[in-house]
């Protein structure tokens, strides 16, 4: 070795040449991190998806698939609509402020018309979907059950006290395109 | 040192060439501008219109087409969109372009299923789309009545011949340069109007070959554009790292 | 003591950590006159690291099966995020990886790196050019296009010329009557999992024998010879930090190139991807013109010059064969071009004539006179280790120095 050595400007090349390098293989590693998002097959299958509701009965449940998941839409009659007011003591969060849902669905019925319920068929637990139970009994008023751990969630997907699931059921942006039309993914007005 | 650059020069450059193939007429050239995407547009309505009821683009998306192009999804549905889905509903914007024909009509009809369109760009290239597409002639010994200066008997019939018109091949004798003579086609002649001119229909093909070029490869200008970052990183990342190699050789004699 | 060295300490007592960086990287001693040359090793390392993590990424999209494979070559490139530049990266790392091998190749025939004491790492880099072809050759079928299919058709058949047992050979290689979707499959397999394996454990053993002798030189002569008070050598100089700034540049340079191929003209011309194979596999149609990959044109111009199926495929496997035997062909005893003798230049360039316009002849289509051109070059390509054999034995060389010149 030479004792004429500059070492601080061999230092600094040897640092700028690391840090430089080191951008460039971040950089590299961009492309390969994103081709794990859902590609253009799995995000037009996520596109919004329209629901027929003219042939759903009072009582029935119809299920549509969004972004994969089951997106069910039931059309409550009276009586389920009358236990909504009636349970709210053993609710866990009565006024989904805890829950997510759109603004216009923020409400005690959770939807935007009170007839028809538009809710995403996951448990807010480990993501298991809960079954339609609503026949009411003397010790049940009606709702959704989770077979995996028990959960329980009113006719509006709100989740009762001493459940495992954290929080109500989550509600899918969405609108009426028309009288009898769902259209599932995309926000409309109130 | 000379003599061994010399040789690696030998190896680098690929001194070759393709063979050409058949003699064609037309054999005129065309380049696609990439920054026009107004004729890029109208290659996607002739697209929709013209081919997309036999050829499927089955790995390209209208959504995709939308967005690169320019159109709108509801500019889309309006204009572009006359598949429907398995349900008979209008295919949806993220939907693959798949046309509605299925085979087993399609080679009962044209004795071979019409080929996807998604690479026909790659496969055949640009020159030969614009050519093959002006090509039509009339020729009443083929089942579709045309046959074609550049694909020899082919199977398609000449759907666009609203807009073209009809035209019957001039046919000389030619040395192939071998010994041998070859009927070659040397012209054509029109024998009906379409609803175009000449012109404007080689206007119309050019912008329909303009987008055939874009659906071959939809990235082409992203690949560029990232490609120009990358380039201007690498050299001044080059200029770094001969400057660190320069200051740690200064040790060796 | 500091924290860093008792952590070293703690690693060493278990791991030998310090004693490879060591023995492969700080005091692994090279010799100081390494030219141009001698950047292609290190550059095959890095196609092979790009090869391996591309690869893995395009598996994750990837369907090998014969009815899907195709569409998600186009659903990679189009549908999935970046997924055009993982697959032209790794579309033209693998022709990047020949050009890259065969220089490094050529390296080796100039200055004689195959010769005593290297014979094993000659050989075991020949393992690898061979692993590296059967890689190439099976990777080139999944995109399942027209050239895939028909180019593993010709490959495949080309084992039918074996006597006897031929026709059930290749029945068995394809699993099927025709290249098929049990084709793919087991390409798939073996392209992803057993050959890379293979190739990586050579490549340990190559590097590993590489560091045993120590590294040959423009010069051809030994550093070892000459040796200071430390044992360490006098031409020697430290793999790092030496020549690993010097590679980083090489490193630089080649991805200029690389992404210059990548980003602008990923095609090559049709030489890296073919136009034919924007075609999906279609088994009822040959497409008009079958060339290999330019890498493997040179042997597939052996193989049609030669008028007969099996000796064809003699001739073909032969040529390769003669490269492994290479350093029992050379019996001199002086290493470089530098101080070889004029014949020995000669015939060096004569065999790269050969194998470059073999490679011209592959890939376009064959006529009787071009027949015949092949022909000439095939004898120019064998030529090279006969005559070598014969001129190496009383070689009129001139005087190598004692230590390498700079």
């Amino acid at each position: 070795m030479s004792s004429d050595v500059d070492n601080s400007r061999r230092r600094f090349l040897t640092a700028a040449t690391t840090v430089v390098g080191g951008a460039g293989v971040v950089a590299v590693a961009v492309p390969f991190l994103a081709s794990w998002n859902p590609s253009a097959r799995a995000k037009s299958a996520g596109a919004p998806v329209e629901a027929n509701i003219s042939k759903l009965e009072a009582g029935q449940q119809i299920i549509v698939k969004w972004q994969g998941k089951p997106v069910w839409i039931v059309r409550r009659d009276d009586e389920a609509l009358a236990t909504l007011s009636k349970i709210e003591p053993e609710l866990r969060d009565v006024m989904s402020d805890e829950s997510i849902q759109p603004a216009y669905a923020k409400n005690e019925h959770r939807s935007i018309k009170p007839e028809y319920l538009v809710v995403v068929g996951i448990c807010t637990h480990l993501g298991c979907s809960p079954t339609y139970r609503p026949e009411i009994t003397a010790d049940w008023m009606g709702g959704f059950f989770c077979p995996c751990h028990g959960s329980k969630f009113d006719f509006a997907g709100r989740v009762f006290k001493g459940v495992p699931a954290p929080t109500n059921l989550v509600i899918p942006p969405h609108k009426f395109a028309a009288e009898n039309v769902v259209l599932i993914g995309e926000d409309g007005e109130a | 040192m000379k003599k061994s650059l010399i040789l690696l020069a030998g190896l680098l450059i690929p001194a070759m060439s393709w063979a050409a193939g058949g003699v064609i007429f037309p054999d005129d050239d065309i380049s696609v501008d990439w920054n026009d995407k107004q004729s890029m547009q109208r290659g996607a309505a002739l697209f929709t219109n013209y081919c997309l009821s036999c050829h499927s683009a089955g790995y390209s998306r209208y959504n995709r087409v939308g967005a690169d192009l320019g159109i709108s999804d509801e500019l889309m549905k309006e204009n572009l969109i006359f598949t429907t889905d398995k349900y008979g509903e209008q295919t949806k914007v993220g939907s693959l372009m798949k046309t509605t024909m299925t085979v087993e009509y399609a080679e009962a009809a044209f004795g071979t299923a019409p080929p996807d369109l998604s690479l026909v760009a790659r496969s055949r290239g640009t020159h030969w789309l614009y050519n093959y597409l002006r090509g039509f002639y009339v020729d009443e010994t083929r089942p579709m009545g045309v046959n074609n200066g550049v694909f020899p008997a082919v199977g398609m019939p000449h759907v666009m011949a609203d807009m073209e018109g009809l035209k019957t091949a001039k046919r000389e004798m030619q040395d192939d340069g071998h010994g041998g003579k070859h009927e070659v086609i040397v012209g054509f002649e029109k024998i009906s109007e379409g609803s175009m001119t000449t012109a404007e229909y080689d206007q119309a093909v050019k912008d329909l070959v303009a987008f055939l070029d874009y659906l071959a490869e939809p990235y082409k200008q992203t690949r560029q554009n990232v490609g120009t970052g990358v380039l201007i990183f690498l050299f001044f990342f080059l200029i770094l790292t001969y400057l660190l190699k320069k200051e740690y050789w200064k040790d060796i004699h | 003591m500091s924290k860093e060295n008792n952590l070293m300490g703690w690693i060493d007592a278990r791991f030998p950590l310090t004693k490879m960086w060591e023995d492969h990287l700080s005091k692994y001693y090279a010799p100081k006159n390494f030219n141009f040359w001698y950047f292609f090793g290190s550059l095959a390392l890095l196609v092979l690291v790009l090869q391996i993590v591309t690869g893995i990424f395009l598996t994750m999209h990837y369907k090998p099966d014969g009815a899907m494979a195709f569409a998600s070559v186009e659903y990679i490139m189009r549908d999935v995020d970046w997924g055009w530049l993982l697959r032209y990266m790794h579309s033209t790392g693998a022709s990047a990886f020949f050009v890259v091998v065969y220089l490094h190749m050529f390296r080796g025939l100039m200055y004689g790196s195959y010769q005593r004491p290297r014979e094993l790492l000659w050989l075991f880099g020949m393992l690898i050019f061979l692993a590296l072809m059967a890689e190439a050759f099976m990777g080139y079928l999944l995109p399942w296009g027209q050239m895939s299919y028909w180019g593993a058709q010709v490959i495949i058949s080309l084992f039918g010329a074996i006597p006897v047992i031929g026709d059930d050979i290749t029945l068995w290689i394809r699993g099927d009557f025709v290249i098929s979707d049990a084709t793919l499959n087991r390409f798939f397999a073996l392209h992803v999992i057993a050959v890379p394996l293979i190739l990586v454990m050579l490549v340990v053993m190559h590097v590993l024998a590489l560091h045993e002798v120590g590294s040959n030189n423009p010069d051809g002569v030994e550093i070892k010879k000459n040796k200071d008070e430390n044992g360490i050598p006098v031409d020697g100089i430290p793999f790092h930090p030496y020549y690993s700034v010097k590679d980083i540049v090489g490193v630089v340079v080649f991805l200029i190139l690389f992404s210059v191929v990548v980003f602008f003209m990923p095609e090559m011309n049709g030489y890296f991807l073919e136009y034919a194979n924007f075609e999906p596999a279609n088994p009822f149609k040959t497409p008009e013109h079958i060339a290999p990959v330019w890498y493997f044109t040179p042997f597939y111009a052996i193989l049609r010059a030669v008028p007969d199926k099996l000796m064809g495929v003699i001739g073909m496997f032969s040529a390769i064969i003669v490269l492994f035997l290479l350093p029992w062909f050379d019996r001199g005893k002086v290493h470089s071009i530098r101080y070889r003798s004029n014949a020995f230049k000669y015939l060096l360039i004569m065999f790269c004539i050969s194998f470059v316009a073999l490679g011209y002849l592959g890939a376009i289509p064959a006529t009787e006179g071009r027949t015949w051109a092949a022909r000439l070059f095939t004898l120019g390509y064998f030529g090279y280790f006969f005559g070598l054999w014969f001129i190496s034995k009383n070689e009129n060389t001139k005087p190598v120095p004692e230590r390498v010149t700079s």
